[in-house]
């Protein structure tokens, strides 16, 4: 598993949510995929010195999410991802990212055809790496 | 397990002549957590964690550690805590082994395995003598003599002052190990919000020797809130907005942070008519900074929320 977490303090991202990102980016990017395993929560609390709260946290996050199951024994492991928010409900969390996002690229002089050339662009990059990633 | 709080107190005040160094402290630390005790200096937190240990009467209130009155600690109590000071007091003529074996003899329970542990993680040589080591080392050594009695609570008072980052983090990681059993606690002081970000899961914060905060870091990160205004033209005065801590405002912003924002602030804020508003994320030392400001209000604590149970 070629996959490393690294904290920062004073973000202004949680500590718990720079673990859930990086274990989603991971995952969206091939670096981590399904039966791989994750260290326990002891394990990586110590190795990047936090509190095992903070980590237990993160994994229950990540576990609501249906992105990764702790098996009693055995460890946490990442699982296939399974739509845990009704559409309706996903379309109201990604509103206000949609809203910073126009309002980031406005305030950067962005004209609405670029933003949605830009957009475009990176939804064929993501749709090439998820394709290599499925097969 | 047992579900009464490791250090509590009530009304614990205590007056330097007319001067109110510590006011109506009102503190629950649960076992098993990892409690940072915030404060700028000279905000009380040496003298409330001095009367916590019965090292100094309160004026008014009182308290317990442990279960056990803080007027009357007996040594079988003390026995069961650990107290770091700023200043490590040590005889500077023995040497790093020796000084853990005169230790060893007043503690029944010593664990000559968490000693040698911890002066091994600071890099400390069991031959050195105490006079010849630097500050960082002088600091593991001390709390390598704090530890070693495996203390049920654990009071550190400002244990990362003078420390370099190496021997911060070295005290960091022994923190950590210590959480290990869950039903050890850690009461500690400091200035260094990076620390307390990574260790703590319960922060307190004295200003001005009345208590501000007491709650979980989330809370508190979740409760201060930075606000953008973006206006179209000069930002419009501003309303009362209850909770609102600072504001700074632009040529065609308004940037306010809040404790409690909700629905009701939003609404407020709305009907200034800005052309966007957003909730940028706001770090840990500036919601700090921000609570702690000279300016906005300072009539609310900021608590956990109360629960039904």
């Amino acid at each position: 598993m070629n996959f490393n977490i690294v904290i920062s303090t004073g973000s202004s991202t949680p500590i718990y949510r720079q673990i859930t990102e990086q274990v989603k980016h991971a995952m969206a990017t091939g670096k981590l995929t399904v039966a791989d395993q994750l260290p326990s929560v002891r394990a990586l609390a110590e190795s990047l010195v936090l509190n095992p709260n903070t980590v237990a946290r993160a994994y229950g996050d990540l576990a609501r999410e249906g992105l990764i199951e702790s098996r009693p024994g055995r460890g946490v492991f990442i699982i296939r991802k399974r739509r845990v928010f009704a559409r309706e409900e996903g379309r109201r969390r990604l509103e206000p990212l949609l809203d910073a996002l126009i309002g980031e690229a406005m305030a950067m002089d962005f004209t609405p055809e670029e933003l949605k050339e830009t957009l475009e662009k990176k939804i064929s990059q993501w749709k090439h790496q998820k394709g290599a990633e499925d097969r | 397990m047992n579900d009464a709080p490791v250090i509590q107190t009530r009304g614990l005040t205590r007056y330097y002549g007319a001067k109110a160094v510590v006011q109506d402290l009102n503190l629950e630390v649960m076992r098993g957590s990892v409690f940072a005790f915030l404060g700028r200096n000279g905000s009380g937190k040496t003298t409330a964690i001095r009367m916590l240990l019965g090292l100094l009467a309160p004026t008014r209130g009182g308290g317990s550690l442990l279960g056990c009155d803080i007027r009357a600690l007996t040594p079988a109590v003390r026995a069961r805590i650990g107290y770091l000071t700023e200043e490590h007091q040590l005889y500077g003529w023995m040497t790093v082994r020796e000084i853990g074996e005169f230790q060893a003899a007043f503690y029944p329970r010593w664990h000559p395995k968490i000693f040698t542990g911890v002066i091994g993680h600071f890099g400390l040589r069991p031959g050195l003598r105490v006079k010849e080591l630097s500050r960082g080392q002088r600091a593991g050594l001390a709390l390598a003599l704090t530890l070693a009695p495996d203390p049920e609570l654990l009071i550190l008072d400002d244990p990362a002052l003078g420390l370099d980052p190496v021997a911060r983090r070295s005290l960091v990681e022994s923190m950590i190990y210590l959480t290990r059993r869950s039903d050890r606690t850690i009461f500690f002081s400091s200035h260094n919000l990076g620390d307390v970000e990574r260790v703590a899961d319960q922060i307190a914060v004295l200003d001005y020797s009345v208590l501000r905060v007491c709650c979980s870091l989330e809370t508190f990160r979740g409760s201060v809130r930075e606000v953008l205004l973006r206006f179209a033209g000069a930002p419009p005065p501003l309303p009362p907005i209850p909770g609102l801590l600072q504001a700074f405002r632009t040529d065609h912003e308004l940037r306010l942070t809040c404790v409690h924002y909700n629905r009701e602030t939003e609404q407020a804020l709305r009907q200034l008519a800005p052309v966007s508003l957003e909730l940028p994320p706001l770090g840990l030392e500036d919601a700090f900074i921000s609570y702690l400001g000279e300016r906005g209000e300072k009539s609310f604590i900021l608590a956990e929320p109360e629960v039904e149970s």
